[in-house]
């Protein structure tokens, strides 16, 4: 929330959620996956303009726990990449 | 409704059309709704008690649950569980049948009269969003908070009395789990029930507007998020840490293994005592006739020498409920995901293949939320590799019989836990190396995407496990009063003809003994007899058939030792061919229930021939190997 939001377009180098380190957070932007799969991913809170941190990884390093809109919810690398972040 | 402060119930102005209570001749059914995790399933067994059985509505995707509620003077009334979804738009196939059954859409089961949705509590503006879509229904409904507990202690709260307001549906705080403000949902189903008052409602299938829909109902009714789950962020910094997750992993399992050897083995002894002695009990007082050898001989030892397992069965499902109520099960889904990723099979998989520890019959059902359908099929195909409960007494018989108990690892595993532990490391290893075979070739696809909710951990409660407990318990003594005493019948007809001045033949001379000798040739160089030849023939019933048709076989031999069936055993096979009937009972697919469903899930007999196939092929070749190597 305390992030000041752009909706500035997302170029080549835009951000996603695989780029994340540890505990850090940031906001959400879009997801570029198939609709069926993106709005699956909204219902559990996956939101343009939600904060999102990464938590947890599994031993391994994939897949990776993410805390959104009070929840946390795993996802693979493959998938984190295509849910991008807005610049800071 | 009025006197419900004291439950957290909250009275909502009178409404438009009230439902009288139902009459005598039509029990009212209500319908619980609810996103994954939100505790319907601990509601509707709070509800129901032991008065609900597993329904599966034929041409459907998705097990439902049936159950009734009983209110001292009031009539019961039907209730089904519907399987969590996030939102009503019919998108996938859990979702789809949801909107079905509320619709009333659904062949062979009327329209609900009303609805209770269960939401958690402590995480509202996730789980409001569904509540928009079923008020839109306008059917009767109840918003149930759920986890009230939780929310209190995480420092959460909120006003019940204002979301009644917002949503225009009386609205409870209740814990499912403790049993707090349950009644409240007791008088709503048996009360007079009311159309919802008509509020603002978002555009459905805009997500972003039903959230922010939801955002303003939870401010409004002055809703207060708790504070993170501490102690699940600690617990899992130990089980997702990268040394001791996996090490805690392989802790539990073993631990699991040990307890199912040892702990269970007073019971089984308690249990093995009662049949040996009521069944000499029987011999003494009964006549010398043909009526006491079918009892005894046939069914006392068939069927006696499976229920033996009963403790050691129902153990195994306390683990599997007790890890699967704490929470630890997703763990250890994101734990394995690794290794079914390289398998190439999708997160979703893992759920199903979990479950087929206990049964591959309801994993098989359970594939049913794999959307895509060359996943499912390969989900569907490896089920059954996976170290069931049926395999169970098979495994513990013979391992008794031919591995020494001394410590393993450490002074906490012996080697029978740890053969017993190879052996479903084994299923796996089969489960994961055939679904990469298929996947690479005849069922080739892309890799589908993984979500996982990883929910708070929570404290079991002796309610749910004990009645999940009852339920398996049923279900085992069901099986051995119908398949197995089925099977334990006929074989000892088998055994008993052709008689021989009106006496039971020498067992090699019986139908039976015949039988068993003329495949005998095909399983020699497996390590096998024609004793074990006519359980193989048996067990295709069901796996542990095989260890009824040895008692039935041990018992009806003259020279019957007290030593039972394990010295009985070591007499028939070497050490190479145990370990090699073990291997084709890990292997091969004896189970005619498994092989219905199958037929039934994939609408044929296409897909059940070639996994039959397949996997009778795979045990017999894997046997030989082992046989002509320890042999």
């Amino acid at each position: 929330m305390q992030l000041s939001v752009k909706d500035g377009a997302a170029g080549l180098s835009a951000r996603t959620l695989a780029d994340l380190r540890d505990n850090e957070e940031a906001m959400l932007d879009h997801i570029e996956l198939p609709s069926d799969f993106a709005l699956r991913l909204m219902e559990l809170g996956f939101l343009p303009g939600h904060a999102v941190a990464a938590a947890h990884t599994a031993p391994g390093g994939d897949p990776r726990v993410f805390r959104v809109d009070g929840g946390e919810i795993a996802l693979r690398r493959e998938t984190a990449r295509h849910i991008f972040l807005r610049k800071h | 409704m009025s006197d419900c402060h004291d439950c957290g119930i909250a009275k909502t102005a009178p409404a438009l059309g009230v439902v009288p209570p139902p009459k005598a001749t039509v029990q009212r059914l209500v319908a619980i709704v609810g996103p994954p995790n939100s505790g319907k399933s601990t509601l509707f067994n709070r509800l129901t008690g032991l008065r609900q059985k597993v329904a599966n509505f034929p041409g459907v995707t998705v097990e439902h649950h049936l159950g009734k509620a009983h209110l001292p003077g009031h009539h019961d009334v039907d209730l089904i569980d519907l399987p969590g979804v996030y939102s009503l738009q019919p998108r996938s196939e859990d979702e789809r049948v949801t909107f079905d059954v509320l619709n009333g859409k659904k062949a062979g089961l009327r329209a609900p009269d009303a609805v209770v949705v269960v939401l958690d509590s402590t995480n509202l503006s996730r789980h409001l969003p569904l509540v928009a879509s079923i008020l839109s229904l306008r059917l009767p409904t109840f918003v149930v908070l759920n986890m009230a507990d939780d929310l209190r202690q995480r420092g959460g709260s909120v006003d019940v009395e204002s979301l009644a307001n917002e949503l225009g549906v009386p609205v409870a705080l209740i814990s499912a789990n403790t049993g707090e403000g349950v009644s409240s949902v007791l008088r709503f189903l048996t009360g007079g029930i009311a159309i919802p008052k008509p509020v603002e409602l978002p555009v459905l299938n805009d997500l972003p507007a039903c959230r922010q829909w939801a955002r303003r109902v939870s401010d409004e009714s002055g809703y207060n998020r708790p504070a993170p789950p501490v102690w699940t962020r600690r617990l899992d910094g130990i089980f997702l840490h990268p040394v001791w997750g996996p090490l805690v992993f392989l802790l539990v399992v073993g631990a699991v293994f040990q307890t199912i050897f040892t702990g269970a083995r007073p019971l089984m002894e308690a249990v093995q005592a009662g049949i040996g002695n009521s069944g000499q009990w029987l011999r003494g007082v009964m006549p010398d006739n043909v009526l006491r050898s079918l009892l005894i001989d046939g069914i006392w030892s068939g069927v006696g020498a499976v229920i033996v397992f009963l403790p050691q069965i129902l153990l195994l499902f306390l683990f599997i409920a007790v890890l699967e109520d704490s929470g630890y099960l997703a763990r250890a889904a994101l734990i394995a995901d690794r290794t079914m990723a390289r398998a190439g099979l999708q997160g979703k998989s893992f759920i199903p293949l979990l479950s087929a520890y206990a049964c591959a019959v309801p994993a098989i059902m359970a594939t049913r939320t794999i959307e895509s359908k060359r996943d499912r099929i390969a989900t569907i195909l490896v089920a059954p590799f996976m170290t069931c409960s049926a395999r169970l007494p098979v495994y513990t018989l013979i391992i008794a019989a031919f591995v020494p108990d001394k410590p393993f690892i450490g002074p906490f595993v012996y080697t029978r836990a740890a053969a017993m532990m190879g052996l479903y490391v084994l299923g796996f290893a089969a489960a994961v190396f055939t679904a990469r075979v298929l996947k690479s070739s005849i069922l080739k696809s892309e890799r589908t995407p993984f979500v996982l909710e990883m929910p708070a951990y929570r404290m079991p409660t002796w309610n749910s496990i004990g009645l999940r407990l009852l339920d398996r318990t049923k279900a085992f003594l069901k099986r051995a009063g119908t398949v197995i005493l089925g099977v334990s019948v006929i074989l000892w007809v088998l055994c008993s003809v052709p008689m021989v001045d009106g006496h039971a033949p020498p067992i090699e001379q019986s139908l039976a003994g015949t039988l068993g000798r003329t495949i005998e040739p095909l399983i020699k160089p497996l390590g096998f007899n024609w004793k074990i030849g006519i359980g193989l023939i048996t067990s295709l019933a069901a796996r542990e058939v095989i260890v009824g048709t040895l008692g039935t076989i041990y018992g009806m031999e003259p020279d019957r030792d007290a030593a039972g069936l394990q010295a009985a055993l070591h007499r028939d096979l070497t050490f190479g061919g145990a370990l090699a009937l073990l291997v084709f009972f890990a292997f091969s697919m004896q189970c005619m229930s498994t092989l219905a469903v199958v037929r039934r899930e994939t609408g044929g007999w296409k897909w059940p021939a070639i996994q039959f196939t397949y996997m009778g092929v795979m045990a017999y070749i894997c046997s030989f190997v082992v046989n002509r190597i320890w042999g």
